[in-house]
């Protein structure tokens, strides 16, 4: 199932929020996970996990290392959802 | 060189019967029960249905994000230990002369037992990865050392209900041994779940009094029929007393001396003679530089169950002698409940708060002293304390036959 951008980027601004208390409006495309939003290794974890169980999607370990900004994980969810 | 002396400088908890010390110290004064029936539906599938929760809930302390991340244990200890800081006046200090020796009995049980639910219902994909850091035992210790960025070392010392003593015994040694000049110690529990509560009742550790559950945590009452299980934490800071002085700190009370020693008798019954009680009693007097005569009252273990009262006011009878005559006892556990790893921990705050106001806190629930009990029990309300210079003893035991009595005295 296609997955458009924007609803992806609101869903992960969701997730971001809930696990890294980040407020979503602070949370855009060009955001690095560790250096701007502070979401730690255990934090991306549970992002990973809740993003999977949101979009039905599968985000292998090897993967997450090359999610490094929001707009990565937004490409790469969109892109397995096709 | 004459022995460092340890002094404390702040005190923070969250309890049964208040969310601070400031709430705590006058529900216990005002002989407040902590106790009440537990709302969620697993209580009703378990003997006990009652529990000592803490009166202030988590969630209105501290951020939501935060929260998720913390076993409640150490949300316990990150609250007691914020209070404590701030009422120290949050000391400028090298971090690496500050150190943290927070206890826990059991530490994060709920973590694990929820943990390992989301294992077996969703697999093991869902299991957070928090639950390490949350569940064990030094989590609460080391979450406050990180936040007070402590470098002087980051204890949990492990002793069941004897933990919190016992920690804030290892903070005394750590300053007296030069290795820190403040350490924040204390003890948490966070053990209200079916399955402990379930192994304590198989025991038949715990009250069933299920009908009355504010009037089930009776100790030295004839009709006492065990404990009720607590939770929450305290926190004391122990300063080193000429650094306390040169900074202009407010100084409650010294911290004189402690005594530990271990019964060798059962893993979970108290040796009736009270041996190793009496021992450890010895200990810390004789480590504080002070005699029977100059205690005026104790902060007893007492946990409201048939066998545990009568051996321990035995073996401070024996131990104190007619010195025993002028002690005010007085069962705080009557009104909190039993916060296993974080009581001796809480019961030091509240002899600290006895010594700074001179009113020993009542022993509530008695309506039949044991006529074995022969030790002088505060019941109902505060009694006065005399004035001048005054000691004060926390003793606490653990399963495992771990005996600790810590030594408070004014300045």
């Amino acid at each position: 199932m296609a997955l458009a951008q924007a609803d992806v980027l609101a869903g992960l601004k969701e997730i971001v929020e809930e696990v890294a208390g980040i407020p979503a409006a602070s949370i855009e495309l060009d955001k690095n996970f560790t250096e701007d939003l502070e979401v730690d290794s255990l934090s991306m974890v549970e992002v990973v996990v809740a993003a999977e169980e949101r979009f039905g999607v599968k985000i292998p370990d090897e993967a997450v290392t090359d999610l490094v900004t929001v707009g990565d994980a937004v490409n790469f969810i969109v892109n397995a959802a096709k | 060189m004459s022995r460092r002396r340890v002094v404390v400088t702040g005190l923070g908890a969250t309890t049964p019967i208040g969310g601070d010390v400031t709430t705590s110290w006058s529900a216990l004064l005002a002989g407040t029960s902590g106790v009440r029936s537990l709302t969620e539906e697993w209580a009703q599938t378990i003997p006990v249905h009652f529990a000592a929760r803490v009166a202030v809930e988590p969630s209105e302390q501290m951020e939501r994000v935060e929260l998720r991340r913390l076993d409640r244990s150490e949300q316990f200890a990150l609250i007691a230990s914020r209070e404590a800081w701030k009422d120290a006046g949050a000391p400028e200090i090298d971090k690496e002369r500050l150190g943290v020796v927070i206890a826990s009995g059991i530490g994060g049980v709920t973590t694990l037992l929820d943990q390992y639910d989301i294992l077996r219902e969703k697999g093991a994909r869902l299991v957070s990865p928090h639950t390490v850091p949350m569940l064990m035992p030094n989590g609460p210790a080391a979450n406050v050392g990180l936040e007070l960025q402590a470098r002087a070392g980051v204890h949990t010392p492990v002793s069941a209900c004897a933990s919190g003593a016992e920690a804030i015994g290892y903070a005394l040694d750590m300053i007296r041994n030069d290795r820190a000049d403040i350490v924040v110690s204390g003890g948490v529990e966070a053990a209200i779940h079916a399955m402990p509560m379930s192994g304590f009742a198989a025991m038949k550790a715990l009250s069933t009094r299920n009908d009355e559950p504010h009037r089930a945590s009776r100790p030295y009452d004839l009709n006492r029929d065990g404990f009720v299980l607590g939770e929450g934490g305290g926190v004391l800071v122990l300063e080193e007393y000429e650094h306390a002085v040169a900074r202009g700190a407010k100084i409650y009370c010294e911290i004189a001396g402690q005594g530990l020693t271990s019964d060798g008798y059962h893993i979970a019954a108290p040796d009736p003679d009270g041996a190793g009680v009496q021992r450890a009693l010895k200990f810390a007097l004789r480590d504080a530089g002070l005699t029977t005569k100059d205690i005026v009252h104790l902060n007893a273990h007492a946990t409201s169950t048939p066998a545990g009262d009568v051996a321990e006011a035995n073996a401070l009878r024996a131990a104190l002698g007619s010195d025993a005559d002028h002690v005010a006892v007085s069962a705080t556990k009557s009104m909190t409940g039993h916060l296993l790893g974080g009581a001796g921990a809480i019961e030091s705050v509240f002899i600290v708060k006895t010594l700074q106001d001179r009113l020993a806190p009542p022993t509530i629930n008695i309506d039949d002293l044991d006529p074995a009990v022969t030790v002088d029990v505060v019941r109902d309300k505060p009694r006065a304390l005399p004035a001048g210079d005054i000691a004060a003893l926390n003793d606490s035991f653990g399963f495992g036959g771990h005996n600790v009595v810590l030594v408070f005295k004014s300045i």
